[in-house]
């Protein structure tokens, strides 16, 4: 097969047209993009949103409260006179370090486009079984929580009627409510840790509000039925996640949702050389969001997950608009300090930040280890000297935190800041 | 004293909420969290997302919600008033797809466009 080089040159092309690509888009126009263009490979616009049927988008940016095909609604709506463009169904296969996108559609064949900037934002696929290895059988009846998401709210399918979840990530918070609202008998969700995964919200709202019960420190360690699944053993773990024998308990059901994490989608970003951070997934970032491919941004959960898209949008604005200052030949340059990751910290985004581009500040997003609560501090130091001190009440990693450190501060710093978590005992 | 976590917005801050005290509200990062913290000890209120089945649209199924919170224990009875319906696309967002949802005067309304598939 071979590929025209066509359509001439763009200022930016955003690779995903789910929130993270459409709120890209739009910055990076509203910034002064002429030419700007957004490569989705499904039949719509609005990613993973389109599926998630509930509520709670929105409040931050909004400030109300949307359902997810909602607020990806408006930022569609937005597209209209713009001048973007849009290509649907249109799958990227291949980008370039000198930013050339492949791609192929059947509207549009196979298309070489060569664009000033790119921005990533393909977003996150689930884990699944295999990835994790349960034992048993492999009847069928499993499904990762969010293809039964797609299943239930888009093909009208219903996946099963005795269900069982493992893990209590957010999808598989939200789908325990909308399979009881739909008929179905959600008997117990399942986690391995000794604290959700999900937020706190959902917890409420999808399992206390149906009187599910949120077995911690638990899994799945077996799996029977011959064609259909029929039943799920579980049992208690131990500190080193390990089942403790003797604990266990049977459930008869005949359908097992897995909601055991997403890993961001970078296989166009590694294969076009971009350096991974291991704890993330994603690429590493500078405080633009740019990767350290010089003019190829990233945003989204194609960078880390997220678990609200108000800061998905937030963090994709700020990837376009810089997209198309590069594309205007402005170069965010200047030292940069390394974000480290101190005590309770397991990662940060951005990674690295340039404080010569850094405007009034930067915006540091972050998870922690473990479940804190009490009188805690987020402290950001560099060479040993605090920069800064945050104060919480409470912390787990289901939740992203972030804090913002301004320009004055991030001037003081030499080398390195490090970030991490301080509880303070009275 | 009883304890909460709101859920108006995914921070899900933490409420003490006193009902001894006129239902006063501690914890709360904004005013809605003291009106939910209130109201979630006196009248439990959810809005309620589902879908609906819809003939000759770009999918099968369209996604609907509550135009306001109704009461928590109507939540399974709300989504049951839904089955047997079929829209014909094109659905418009904000489109009224059940007037009147068990009595409490809240609708059911389309929360997408659907085109012609
Ligand atoms: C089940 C679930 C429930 C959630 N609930 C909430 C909530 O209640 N409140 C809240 O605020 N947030 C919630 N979130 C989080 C929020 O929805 C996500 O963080 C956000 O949608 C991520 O946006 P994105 O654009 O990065 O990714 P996506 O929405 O996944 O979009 C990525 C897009 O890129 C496209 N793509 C990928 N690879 C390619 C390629 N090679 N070529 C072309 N296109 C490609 C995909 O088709 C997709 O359309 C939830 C998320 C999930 C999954
Ligand atoms: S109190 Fe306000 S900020 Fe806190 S969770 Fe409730 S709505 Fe959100």
């Amino acid at each position: 097969m071979s590929c025209a080089v066509n359509s001439g040159m763009y200022d930016v092309i955003v690779i995903g047209g789910g929130p993270a690509g459409l709120a890209a888009a739009l910055a990076a126009r509203e910034a002064g993009a002429q030419r700007v263009l957004i490569l989705e490979r499904d039949g719509e616009l609005g990613g993973i949103l389109n599926q998630c049927i509930h509520n709670g988008f929105g409040l931050h940016y909004f400030k109300e409260e949307l359902t997810g095909p909602e607020y990806a609604g408006r930022f569609i709506a937005r597209l209209a006179g713009t001048g973007i463009e849009v290509r649907l169904n249109t799958m990227v296969l291949d980008i370039t370090r000198d930013r050339q996108v492949c791609a192929v559609s059947r509207q549009y064949g196979c298309q070489m486009l060569q664009s000033r900037a790119i921005v990533l934002a393909m977003g996150c696929r689930e884990r699944t079984r295999g990835a994790i290895g349960i034992p048993g059988t492999r009847p069928a009846g499993i499904f990762t929580a969010g293809t039964a998401q797609r299943y239930v709210n888009m093909e009208g399918y219903m996946v099963g009627r005795r269900v069982l979840i493992l893990g209590s990530g957010d999808i598989g918070l939200i789908m325990a409510r909308r399979m009881t609202l739909e008929g179905a008998k959600v008997l117990a969700c399942i986690e391995v840790m000794p604290y959700s995964g999900g937020l706190n919200r959902n917890i409420v709202q999808c399992l206390q509000d149906f009187d599910i019960p949120l077995y911690l420190s638990h899994t799945i360690v077996d799996i029977r039925g011959e064609r259909r699944v029929e039943k799920a053993v579980v049992a208690r773990v131990d500190e080193h996640r390990r089942p403790i024998p003797g604990t266990e308990i049977g459930f008869d059901c005949d359908t097992i949702l897995l909601s055991v994490g997403l890993i961001p989608e970078n296989e166009l970003t590694r294969t076009a050389g971009i350096p991974l951070d291991g704890r993330t997934k994603g690429a590493y970032v500078y405080e633009n969001m740019e990767t350290r491919a010089p003019g190829i941004f990233a945003c989204g959960n194609v960078v880390h997950v997220h678990d609200l898209v108000d800061y998905v949008t937030a963090e994709s604005q700020r990837a376009g608009a810089a997209a198309a200052r590069f594309a205007a030949g402005a170069r965010a340059e200047g030292p940069a300090l390394t974000v480290e990751n101190g005590a309770g910290v397991s990662y940060t985004v951005p990674q690295a930040i340039r404080p010569a581009a850094a405007g009034k500040g930067v915006d540091i997003f972050f998870r922690v280890r473990a479940v804190y609560s009490g009188d805690l501090r987020i402290v950001a130091e560099s060479g040993g000297a605090p920069l800064a001190a945050f104060r919480r009440e409470h912390l787990a990693p289901g939740e992203m935190e972030h804090i913002t450190l301004p320009k004055a501060l991030l001037d003081k710093a030499a080398g390195s800041i490090t970030m991490r978590i301080e509880e303070v005992h009275s | 004293m009883k304890e909460l976590i709101c859920i108006v917005c995914p921070k899900g801050c933490r409420l003490q909420v006193d009902e001894e005290n006129g239902y006063a509200v501690t914890g709360n990062g904004c005013a809605r969290g003291a009106a939910y913290g209130k109201a979630e000890l006196t009248n439990p209120t959810r809005v309620v997302t589902s879908t609906v089945a819809v003939a000759g649209g770009v999918h099968p199924r369209c996604p609907v919600k509550t135009d306001r919170a109704i009461p928590k224990a109507l939540m399974a009875r709300a989504v049951a008033c839904l089955d047997g319906l079929k829209l014909q696309a094109p659905v418009a967002l904000g489109q009224v797809v059940v007037e009147d949802v068990c009595g409490t005067g809240a609708r059911f309304v389309a929360t997408r466009n659907l085109p012609r598939g």
